[in-house]
């Protein structure tokens, strides 16, 4: 069971890291993601279904993601809208084409089908079931993490960070924002969509209303990795994502365990993510000002400080 | 270098707001020169440099760099030849972003490929250039840059224009938002980096002192128009009383608040 909320959490962690790269790093509120994460299960789901690799199937759906990310920049960039406008866009179109791709239906199951899930048990043998597909899971995550921390450190993963930052030192630099945006939102789309295609697998189905309040969920995590820790290197920030992924499962979980003790349902779980939501905002504000507050009083203290030995020195010289 | 033929700029055309920033500007500006731009506020100088570097479309007009036509050449295009510094401190480096993160999107213009040049002999590099900020930066290349000061971030910022190389400067006021002190050390580094790159530099400034001692030219602006324009020689042997007397003799009209537009 506890391995469950880690596997849960881990999968979940690749789809944080996507919306991370687009709200964090690139500064783009990007809804897509509601629409691309069901767009990656029901992609992984039909190729699988189809007969296609394990791993082909988890290519094309991130490769599909990854479509969408460029959809929505494009139109964003194209045609000067916010690109929350943009996200919408992309995402309501996409709730059809998902539908499309599922064949007319809102849900294809993956019973009785090899899958990466049903694979691993194979593969580690040694270990129990669950125990083998928290490895498992655990090996993808940590590929996706050292990768994405990897391009975060080459020239063009350090270009998408300061653009999310300062646009107009990046076209000062004589680089084309937009081309910028297309690869950040491919990107994280992509590995949005590849979250979805693993979750599809392990939950094993795939639903056209999967990524229904996926970004509220992902900004959930975000934000509880960020009490965490403070950092401004990208494998600390990735790894506090993963952990707020986790933790935030596992709230979830308790959520949905105990919570109907104070008859909590699970329909009321949105609801709590958005308290969750809410609620570390306001705590992250409060910090945030606390802590100029203090930088503030310290300036102050160090002035007089400074005033005083100042006033010794006279008085020492003239005495 | 750069010629400017009859370029315009209307803004909010047909609403109450119409305003011509900018009306039929002529302007050659040879390889090497250092120009000073006075002019009041509202007299277009911000916005023939935004015009200069594609930050806004002209109107009208045409502009050659280095022999090229780029009236529509899109701003990032144009900044492999021009680096420009804002009065904003925050304009020119990205305040989430370590030092040498930023350090590196400067070390050479266009788009960046997948290769880490961060690396240890780059970080040398950062070092020695930082060290001649005077400004014990050298020691703080993981510092995130929303840590350091006005001057701080401007001097880096001046360091990073010219550690990408190019061609021409544009300096919107880049000293008008720091103290006297910091303002003096990043126009001491303005006037070091030019002679030793050999910078083509336009430099739009408030303080008439400095528009007479630094620069081989100066141009005064006025209504969207350039109505002066000094050589070297005539600028040599010029004051601010005098700056103010040749203003006042081309408006002919006496200015009741010369002050806010030439304050020595």
């Amino acid at each position: 069971m506890l391995e469950g909320i880690f596997v849960d959490g881990l999968i979940f962690s690749i789809m944080v890291i996507g919306v991370l790269i687009s709200y964090r790093i690139l500064d783009f509120a990007d809804l897509t993601c509601d629409g691309s994460f069901a767009t990656g299960a029901a992609v992984a789901t039909m190729a699988i279904v189809q007969g296609t690799g394990l791993v082909t199937a988890l290519l094309l759906a991130s490769a599909a993601g990854a479509i969408a990310g460029v959809i929505t920049a494009t139109i964003h960039n194209q045609l000067k809208v916010p690109g929350l406008l943009a996200g919408i866009l992309t995402m309501t179109m996409l709730y059809s084409i998902n539908i499309r791709i599922l064949g007319g239906r809102a849900n294809i199951p993956l019973l009785r089908i090899t899958t990466i899930y049903t694979k691993f048990p194979l593969i580690f043998s040694s270990l129990s079931q669950s125990w083998a597909l928290l490895v498992g899971t655990l090996l993808i995550v940590l590929f996706v993490k050292i990768s994405i921390d990897i391009f975060f450190r080459t020239d063009l993963g350090i270009s998408i960070g300061a653009l999310g930052s300062n646009e107009q030192m990046i076209i000062s630099m004589g680089i084309n924002p937009k081309l910028l945006k297309v690869i950040g939102m491919g990107l994280s789309n992509g590995l949005i969509a590849l979250s979805g295609g693993l979750l599809a697998q392990y939950q094993g189905f795939a639903d056209a209303n999967l990524g229904q309040g996926m970004v509220v969920q992902g900004l959930a995590a975000i934000m509880i990795g960020e009490f965490l820790f403070d950092s401004n290197r990208i494998s600390l920030i990735t790894l506090r994502v993963i952990f707020g992924a986790i933790i935030y499962k596992a709230l979830m979980f308790l959520g949905r365990y105990y919570g109907y003790y104070i008859k909590l349902t699970p329909s009321d779980l949105k609801l709590l993510t958005g308290i969750l939501v809410i609620v570390s905002l306001i705590i992250a504000q409060t910090r945030s000002a606390a802590s100029s507050a203090d930088a503030r009083k310290k300036a102050l203290r160090r002035n007089k400080a400074r005033r005083v030995a100042e006033q010794k020195e006279v008085d020492h010289v003239e005495n | 270098m750069l010629k400017i033929e009859q370029i315009s700029k209307v803004f909010y055309p047909n609403t109450v707001n119409e305003k011509t920033a900018i009306e039929y500007v002529d302007l050659m500006v040879n390889a090497g020169d250092f120009i000073t731009v006075v002019g009041s506020n509202g007299s277009g100088k911000s916005t023939l440099f935004n015009l200069i570097s594609g930050s806004y479309p002209v109107t009208g007009g045409k502009i050659i760099l280095n022999g090229k036509d780029v009236t529509h050449t899109p701003e990032y295009k144009r900044a492999f030849t021009i680096g420009r510094i804002f009065q904003d401190p925050t304009t020119g480096t990205a305040a989430k972003m370590s030092i040498e993160d930023n350090m590196i999107t400067a070390l050479y213009k266009g788009m960046k490929g997948l290769r880490i040049s961060l690396n240890s002999a780059n970080r040398d590099l950062f070092r020695k250039e930082l060290n001649q900020l005077s400004m014990g930066l050298e020691d703080r290349l993981k510092d995130n840059v929303g840590l350091l000061s006005g001057g701080q971030r401007q001097a880096l910022t001046l360091l990073m224009t010219v550690l990408s190389r190019p061609k021409m400067l544009l300096l919107d006021e880049h000293t008008a938002a720091l103290d006297p002190r910091n303002a003096q050390i990043v126009m001491d580094l303005t006037t070091k980096f030019i002679a030793r790159y050999n910078l083509t530099s336009l430099m739009v400034t408030h303080n008439m002192q400095h528009a007479i001692d630094f620069g081989n030219r100066l141009i005064m602006m006025d209504g969207g128009r350039i109505i002066l324009d000094l050589a070297a020689e005539e600028k040599k042997s010029l004051t601010v009383l005098k700056l103010v007397q040749m203003f006042k003799s081309i408006k002919k009209q006496d200015y009741a608040s010369d002050e806010d537009l030439l304050t020595p």
